[in-house]
């Protein structure tokens, strides 16, 4: 392989141009793409500002203030107080931590549980029939339902063994994440059904690569891309479904502000007070937005037919 | 879903839930004076130019829809106020707590002979030439057909509890009923006075006694006496009604039909009823007051508000038995004899320590509660358990320590206990640390309390942890995160019951503590036993002098606070709905049904 790269490097006269890979590749793509890394920014400094932001903005997220209550935005208060007076910058710092990590951490899960069965399903013809019949299993499961018996199985086991808080954290993440594996397994299915028909799959196999290699080397880095856009899209919606369950009384204590119970605690104040919902609203819009560009990006990236442009 | 309903529907749920139990009390309801009702409609001054069915339509909207229209089957306020259209009681109860004529004649009293003088027989003669919505004449056999029904185990009924202690109700001729209790009751109005006692029609009724209520279809188009009948109901979302041609006033009602619409929200109510009026009515506005007052005050309001106190208070019960999950069946399981004589283990591991209760107590804010989030409206704060009728309020509690908030005194108390501060600001004392669980329902509103008390609690040295879980399952008896299990420290609800208030007292005597043995049914969640406690209760059974009755629950309600057996926050209006600027007549009763007058609306 490097024997025929230098030949062509030699041939085309680009002797200065380093060694191509995968992910070098992808990367020279990525900085083409200007929305995917103004998304990739905006990520980013979201990330930075809720790891960071509250040891520079020290105001507490539960002090009470009466008199302030649903103040709009001021110097004191940036993005305004709630109506017991607390201040939103504070709580709309705090809260991006909880909801960012139950977002990536759940899809995390949801991805690797996903690829993992897609992966093995689409490529061994023998697990196919079986983990797809347990893949319909799993999409056919009321979500909500299973949501709330599982909680009440294991939630009190989880806070005494982790805390109250990291407990719940562990279970609304694993929750998640084991409820939403199921379309990324048969996107990676699919794209590995088709793949592995494919003339370098067939040649890898003729020059004797083992399963794992065709897998990892061959098959996984040219299926990666739907699963990525999939996972971008999912964050979004690990967000709102841990709000549903702060809805319910299932997620988090009430004195949690994640993103979404901040949305919910505003809704009957959008006429009086807009400005409780609308940022705690452009966070969930800007981060899943800007996701989606990093993902969108990374799509094209990844995709060697998209590559050469 | 807040208020009334579900203090309804959680009584309901355990079979001796506080309206069920507030049977077995022997107060003289007669005794308690007027009630601090306030009216916003002032009271209906005999309507003008107010004829039979010359208004058009009333819409009225309930969020939580009936789902029946036999009051001995409810399940909530909204099957009571729905069926109090159509159905009546003997007599109902005024807003000031006093009884007033419906299907009687008169209100029998010891004065005019029509009560025992051993307080053990009540003589009720009905209005003569009654008549049911079809036409029949209505009779004093329909009263002891009720009697029968409602009061017939087998039946399962939700006013069941308003059967004990009634030895017989007979019928000596077509217009009177005698009703007989088997001991002295004080309490003699107990069977004929409320929506508990509502009157249905034997002819109709007579095929479904015993375990045939259940399913019997005259539930759900029952023939009353009331100024409305049935036209069409559809269980959990609309009752339609049109006037009754038979009712007793000829000149009544003044709504031609009535729309009784159920479904969405509180919130969600008011702008029906303040922004685009599309209801006359709307009822139970439980919503935090900085969301009510932007609607109430807007210069295009279409509504005004409706309220009046009963006795509806919002408190904090603090578990007396300890609710650590490591004990597993004994958790939150009560000892033997007085709670504060249960062994280590067994007794809650510091709110058994009455300085800790104390604390708590004055770490509370009610105050900002009251203040911020039911704005003055819809509830003031309070320290009286039963914070109703007034002559049953406890004047002592004014000056006392524990009713007023004061982190700094809270603090005191504690270091004063040794409880000592650690590095998290949570106080603790021989390894034992003062980290509470504190439940309550999920209700924007009570979030918002727990977050004011979680803010003076901390302060004060207390770890605080919130939980919340949906009404339904909240007073659900046998559910884990329920209040009746009660598998935390500290939880808050509210409760109400008759103008006679032996029934919410009797939640604090030994016997009514909840536990696995009574499948958590009894009302005492908090596990509170005291024998001084149980004589005090025990003697306002046995006394007949009203005041004196009265003197005895201002020093229940004095044991209460000061004992830190509860604390109490708030009273809350027992009506607290919205009624068209237009819509005139109304008398907010904080004792009765909202609909008990009906029949007295115009426009």
């Amino acid at each position: 392989m490097a024997a025929i790269q230098a030949e062509i490097a030699v041939g085309g006269g680009e002797a200065l141009r380093p060694a191509r890979s995968l992910w070098r590749d992808a990367w020279y793509t990525f900085t083409r793409d200007k929305l995917a890394v103004a998304g990739l920014a905006v990520t980013i400094v979201i990330v930075i500002l809720v790891l960071g932001g509250p040891y520079v903005w020290t105001k507490s997220k539960d002090a009470l203030d009466y008199g302030i209550a649903l103040q709009p935005p001021t110097l004191a208060h940036p993005f305004g107080t709630d109506d017991l007076g607390r201040d939103m910058l504070a709580r709309v710092l705090f809260g991006g931590r909880i909801s960012i990590a139950v977002g990536v951490v759940s899809i995390v899960i949801a991805m690797t549980l996903g690829t993992a069965i897609g992966a093995f399903a689409g490529y061994f013809g023998k697990l196919d029939n079986l983990l797809m019949r347990v893949t319909d299993i799993f999409l056919s499961l009321p979500t909500l339902p299973v949501l709330l018996v599982l909680i009440y199985l294991f939630r009190d086991t989880l806070q005494r063994t982790l805390g109250e808080v990291e407990g719940i954290f562990v279970m609304i993440v694993a929750v998640i994440g084991v409820l939403n594996w199921m379309p990324v397994a048969r996107l990676v299915r699919a794209s590995f059904l088709s793949l592995k028909q494919k003339e370098f799959v067939e040649a890898a196999r003729c020059i004797g690569a083992t399963d794992a290699r065709i897998i990892f080397q061959h098959l996984l880095p040219n299926a990666l891309s739907p699963v990525l856009v999939a996972a971008t899209i999912g964050v979004g919606g690990a967000i709102i479904t841990e709000s549903t369950l702060s809805f319910l009384g299932l997620g988090f204590p009430s004195d949690v502000p994640t993103w979404g119970r901040l949305l919910y605690d505003a809704q009957n104040y959008l006429d009086i007070a807009p400005y409780t919902s609308i940022f705690p609203g452009l966070a969930i819009f800007l981060i899943v937005l800007s996701i989606n560009y990093v993902g969108d990006g990374l799509r094209d990236a990844l995709d060697p037919r998209h590559r050469q442009r | 879903m807040e208020i009334p309903s579900w203090q309804r529907a959680s009584a309901l749920v355990g079979t001796f839930g506080i309206l069920l139990a507030a049977c077995g009390s022997n107060a003289p309801a007669a005794s308690s004076a007027p009630s601090a009702a306030q009216s916003a409609a002032a009271s209906a001054s005999s309507a003008p130019k107010q004829a039979r069915g010359a208004g058009g339509n009333l819409n009225i909207l309930y969020w939580e829809a009936p789902t029946i229209l036999d009051p001995h089957l409810a399940t909530g306020t909204k099957d009571f106020d729905a069926s109090r259209l159509v159905l009546e009681p003997l007599a109902d109860w005024d807003p000031s707590a006093k009884p007033v004529p419906e299907l009687a004649a008169e209100i029998p009293t010891v004065a005019n002979g029509g009560v025992s003088t051993d307080l053990t027989s009540v003589t009720w003669k009905l209005k003569p030439g009654l008549k049911w919505s079809d036409g029949s004449a209505f009779s004093s056999s329909d009263v002891v057909f009720t009697y029968k029904l409602m009061c017939d185990k087998t039946a399962g009924t939700s006013t069941f509890g308003y059967c004990d202690n009634v030895d017989s109700v007979t019928a000596p001729d077509a217009n009177t009923v005698v009703v007989k209790y088997k001991t002295p009751n004080a309490n003699f109005y107990q069977w004929g006075v409320g929506e508990n006692t509502d009157i249905v029609q034997e002819a109709q009724f007579k095929s479904c006694t015993g375990a045939a209520l259940k399913n019997c279809p005259a539930n759900l188009k029952p023939i009353g006496t009331g100024p409305y009948m049935v036209k069409d109901f559809k269980p959990g979302d609309v009752v339609d009604y049109a006037l009754n041609p038979n009712f007793r006033d000829p000149n009544k009602p003044f709504f031609k039909t009535v729309t009784f619409k159920g479904g969405g929200d509180a919130t969600s109510a008011a702008r029906a009823c303040f922004e685009t009026g599309q209801v006359d009515y709307a009822w139970n506005l439980q919503v935090a007051a900085s969301v009510l007052k932007p609607m109430m005050d807007a210069s295009s309001a279409k509504c005004r508000m409706v309220t009046a106190y009963g006795n509806s208070t919002e408190r904090l019960l603090l578990n007396r038995a300890n609710p650590d999950a490591s004990l597993g069946d004994k958790r939150s399981e009560p000892g033997q004899g007085d709670s504060s004589s249960w062994p280590a283990g067994v007794k809650h591991p510091f709110l058994s320590d009455p300085h800790v209760r104390r604390a708590l107590a004055m770490a509370s804010d009610r105050d900002s509660i009251a203040t911020q989030l039911y704005g003055g409206i819809t509830g003031r704060p309070t320290c009286d358990v039963v914070s109703g009728p007034p002559p049953v309020v406890s004047p002592a509690l004014k000056n006392s320590d524990v009713c007023k908030f004061d982190i700094n005194a809270a603090k005191k108390e504690l270091q004063d206990d040794g409880w000592i501060p650690g590095p998290d600001g949570v106080r603790a004392k021989n390894g034992v640390k003062l980290n509470i669980i504190f439940q309550t329902t999920t209700n924007d509103l009570r979030q918002k309390e727990q977050a004011i008390l979680k803010q003076g609690w901390e302060q004060a040295g207390f770890g605080v942890t919130l939980r919340n879980s949906s009404a339904s399952t909240f007073f659900t008896n046998t559910a884990p995160d329920g209040a009746n299990k009660f598998y935390a420290d500290v939880e808050m609800f509210t409760n109400s019951g008759d103008p006679d208030p032996t029934a919410l007292f009797q939640n604090y005597t030994c016997d009514q503590m909840a536990a696995k043995a009574n499948n958590w049914n009894n009302g005492g969640y908090e596990r509170y036993c005291n024998k001084q406690f149980d004589a005090l209760w025990a003697s306002s059974k046995k006394e007949t002098d009203p005041e004196k009755r009265d003197v005895i629950f201002q020093q229940m309600n004095q044991w209460v606070a000061e004992h830190v057996v509860d604390i109490t926050l708030v009273d809350r209006t027992n009506v607290s709905s919205a009624a068209s600027k237009d819509l005139k007549g109304l008398q907010p009763n904080g004792w009765a049904s909202e609909m008990w007058n009906i029949a007295d609306w115009y426009k």
